[in-house]
């Protein structure tokens, strides 16, 4: 009975997705005040639906409700509570209701938080969420019903289990941020589409808009940085990044989302860019609508899709043509009509953001093209060819380090007119504490490397000194220090922290992949790896091998690793867990590889320097976003105004 | 013509190929395997039931079999039996068992309460003859010419359509009646 009552939530959620759409743009047009009264609670409606679909589903994980095909096929009696709720999201259908889900939560907020918008706007930009919600809760209804039952006669006794590659904690929480981040960016298209149907687009809009949009931004970063790191420790593959194509499906909306809210800063602060912002807005939600259509239309072969299904891929794609095709659209007819009002310098620093949106669009491009590669070259029935990790890596580290140069200078330039000379002293004195620190940092701990990764290192250093100069000559000159400016700094240092750890890692990793037995040592430089035993282990709803490594370093042991072989009864599927230790400078790494019989395994051991340090940067990143998005300007009217007048004159692009 | 218009062309023609990849992608590129037109790897496992039989792949070699994979903890599995049997019924090609990391007592039963759809089913109980077949997960359905080569996989339920549609077509002509 219950899964039926979610099942019918869903559909009330549907037509009440369909009245705030309706409702809000017509109201919208004729300007009336009882068309748009439906708006509002209509949006209520619909989060209050889809939370108690989301609960029905749930209660039918935790008590086991074999009955239902989803909780069958991927729960299992044995199944730890924590992952019976994530299994919520383990597999296609219940993840598209946690999205529909995510979607009601922001547009709630949206509902919220807009009363002191003009209300055509708000409504319009409430109706563009609730096209979103229509097509993606017909979708889930019409071809993916998470509360689809079993014949009587077909309920099995126990069910099939969560996907074991799931049953981890970083991966269980990351989809739900992740999809945080990408539905987050629906707001910012609400907002674009809002804009151009009213044909007006102000500062006061990108004001409007870019609390939202960083929010976002700040949701995907960890959720893109917790998927690295589950696949580090659970994949037993030892990087942090693999160019797989659903790690690229989240990277493309992110890189896109960072030339957005750097477009958006400059549309606030003098105007400009009007068109380019829109069509950025318009294109990171289409990314983000990609990324769910490639990891679930099983289009693109991958690791993590699960489930291959045409009419799935299908209706998403008419979804992507009509929404994505009619912003575009609506964008070609609309766009041409905004005007900028002034021009400004090739040195401004309207100017060095307009380079670093061209390299941020340029870099999405190359992971595009390298993630469509084959799925293009299919199509027009050409051999079908791979587009490995050869092809990101030829290409991505030489934009991304461009990127890092023009960041390091352009974070320096004034608004409007930018003159090279005034900025001579900071960006001289960047480049040699940039040169002394790196070059210190590099040669100095970890002796010779290679060439592209000195340069990055010193670049990333280059870019933590350029963005403190701003901060420490405001605290010099006992200026105000607001948020937004804290936020930009926080997540500029994250960059170059970043920059500067995968740097390292691609140079002075030392890895070796060997035949152990017990008793036996491989030896990393300073460092060895001795395979001391191998005892049973027995899991909630597994079983396995535990290894015990020590490693020594100048024949001291300093740590012990237990890298694991688990065997998941109910899918029958073996699993890695490495053994890690992070130290403050590197991790030792250790994963087991096959049983090659006689008490011998063949081992992978690695140190890893500052690989941590690349999460970390993710975490400083969305920190800064975090704090640049609670700046006093966005919260009120009255100190909006304020602020903005205050901080155009100040520079400050956060 | 304006150059806003830029955009919605890339996107449509970017729509275009998306359409065609979809269109062609369920058998050609998600789930290739990497055996198409390969081969069948060469198995000699126990007869389930029949303590005393193996059964060899060599023995089924000069005319087209259909090998289905399948456990009895595999919902999906529970949900492809009725077609299975149907297909049985037909008798146009020998349907062939491979019982994956399973109970010998469990799948017996199964096959007693459900019916037997199959002429014989290997017991592949350690799972190495699905990782030669490359078996991303049961149920799944290869079909193998009479020159012993794999010239088509399901992956997922076996529904009538993809029955009529992939496997029977695979039939030479002399096979149907």
């Amino acid at each position: 009975m219950l899964p039926e009552l979610g099942q019918f939530a869903l559909v009330l959620a549907l037509l009440l997705s369909a009245a705030q759409a309706v409702f809000g743009l017509w109201g919208a047009h004729r300007v009336d005040a009882r068309l748009m009264a439906v708006v509002r609670p209509a949006v209520a409606g619909q989060f209050v639906l889809v939370s108690t679909a989301v609960g029905v589903l749930i209660h039918a994980f935790v008590n086991f409700d074999f009955s239902v095909l989803y909780v069958a096929s991927n729960s299992n009696s044995a199944l730890p509570t924590f992952y019976r709720v994530a299994a919520l999201w383990g597999a296609h259908e219940g993840s598209l209701l946690l999205w529909i889900w995510i979607l009601a939560v922001w547009t709630l907020a949206v509902a919220t938080f807009s009363r002191h918008l003009p209300a055509s706007f708000a409504m319009r930009v409430m109706a563009v969420l609730g096209i979103v919600s229509f097509g993606f809760l017909l979708f889930t209804l019409y071809t993916s019903n998470p509360f689809e039952r079993l014949p009587l006669e077909q309920i099995p006794a126990d069910g099939r289990d969560l996907n074991p590659v799931l049953q981890d904690p970083a991966l269980a929480i990351h989809p739900p941020l992740l999809y945080t981040g990408y539905v987050g960016f629906a707001v910012a298209f609400a907002f674009a589409i809002a804009a151009m149907l009213e044909g007006k687009l102000d500062q006061v809009w990108a004001r409007w808009t870019r609390p939202w949009t960083t929010l976002a931004w700040c949701f995907l970063s960890v959720g893109i940085a917790l998927g690295s790191w589950w696949a580090y420790y659970e994949l037993g593959w030892g990087g942090y990044w693999f160019w797989d194509p659903v790690e690229n499906a989240s990277f493309m909306p992110w890189l896109v989302g960072t030339a957005l809210i750097h477009s958006l800063a400059v549309t606030e602060k003098r105007g400009l860019f009007k068109s380019w912002t829109l069509l950025l807005a318009i294109l990171a939600f289409s990314l983000s609508l990609l990324g769910t259509f490639l990891v679930r239309s099983g289009v693109l072969v991958s690791v993590h899709s699960f489930a291959a299904d045409p009419s799935r891929g299908m209706f998403i794609l008419a979804f992507l043509v009509i929404m994505i095709g009619g912003a575009l659209t609506l964008y070609g007819w609309r766009a041409p009509l905004l005007k900028s009002p002034a021009g400004f310098d090739a040195v401004s620093r309207e100017a060095f953001l307009l380079y670093n949106n061209i390299a941020l669009v340029l870099a999405a491009l190359v992971v595009f093209i390298g993630t469509l590669a084959p799925l293009v070259n299919d199509a027009l029935g050409l051999q079908s060819i791979s587009v490995g990790p050869g092809w990101f890596t030829r290409t991505f580290p030489f934009i991304a380090l461009a990127l890092v140069v023009l960041v390091s200078i352009g974070i320096h330039a004034a608004w409007k007119r930018g003159k090279l000379s005034d900025n001579r002293r900071r960006v001289a004195i960047g480049v040699v504490l940039a040169l002394v620190l790196g070059l210190a940092l590099s040669l100095g701990a970890y002796g010779p490397g290679k060439w592209l990764s000195l340069i990055g290192v010193v670049l990333g250093v280059w870019v933590i000194v350029s963005s403190l100069f701003d901060p420490i000559d405001r605290l010099r000159r006992k200026l105000s220090l607001p948020r937004a400016i804290i936020g930009m700094t926080i997540a500029h240092i994250g960059l170059g922290v970043c920059v500067i750890a995968i740097s390292t890692v691609e140079s002075y990793t030392v890895e070796r992949d060997v035949a152990l037995g017990a008793g036996e040592t491989v030896s990393l430089g300073r460092y060895a790896y001795r395979f001391d035993s191998l005892q049973p282990v027995e899991g909630p709803n597994y079983d396995g091998v535990r290894a015990q490594v020590t490693v020594l370093r100048d024949g001291k042991p300093m740590a012990v690793l237990h890298p694991e072989k688990r065997n998941y009864w109910v899918q029958r599927s073996v699993m890695t867990e490495a053994g890690i230790h992070s130290r403050w400078n590197m991790d030792l790494f250790a994963a087991l590889g096959e049983d090659l019989g006689e008490g011998r395994w063949s081992v992978r051991a690695q140190l890893r320097p500052l690989i941590d340090y690349v999460w970390l940067a993710a975490g400083l990143m969305a920190l800064g976003g975090g704090i640049a998005a609670s700046d006093r300007r966005y919260r009120s009217r009255q100190s909006a105004e304020a602020a903005a007048a205050a901080s155009t004159s100040t520079a400050g692009a956060a | 013509m304006n150059r806003f218009i830029i955009p919605v062309l890339v996107f449509l023609a970017l729509a275009a190929v998306l359409f065609v990849g979809v269109r062609h992608s369920p058998n050609k590129s998600t789930m290739v395997s990497a055996l198409l037109g390969k081969p069948a790897p060469a198995f000699e496992l126990p007869v389930l039931g029949d303590a005393t039989r193996t059964l060899d792949s060599r023995q089924l070699a000069g005319k087209p079999w259909v090998m289905n994979v399948w456990g009895t903890w595999c919902v999906e599995c529970r949900i492809e039996h009725d077609t299975l049997l149907a297909i049985a019924r037909q008798n146009r090609v020998p349907l062939v068992g491979l019982n994956w990391k399973d109970d010998d007592e469990a799948a017996q039963q199964w096959l007693a309460q459900l019916g037997n759809p199959y002429g014989v089913v290997a017991a592949d109980r350690e799972g190495r003859t699905a990782i030669d077949f490359g078996v991303y997960g049961a149920p799944e359905t290869f079909f193998i010419d009479a020159d012993g080569l794999v010239q088509y996989r399901h992956v997922g339920a076996m529904t009538p359509e993809v029955w009529e549609r992939e496997f029977l077509s695979r039939l030479p002509q002399a096979a149907l009646p």
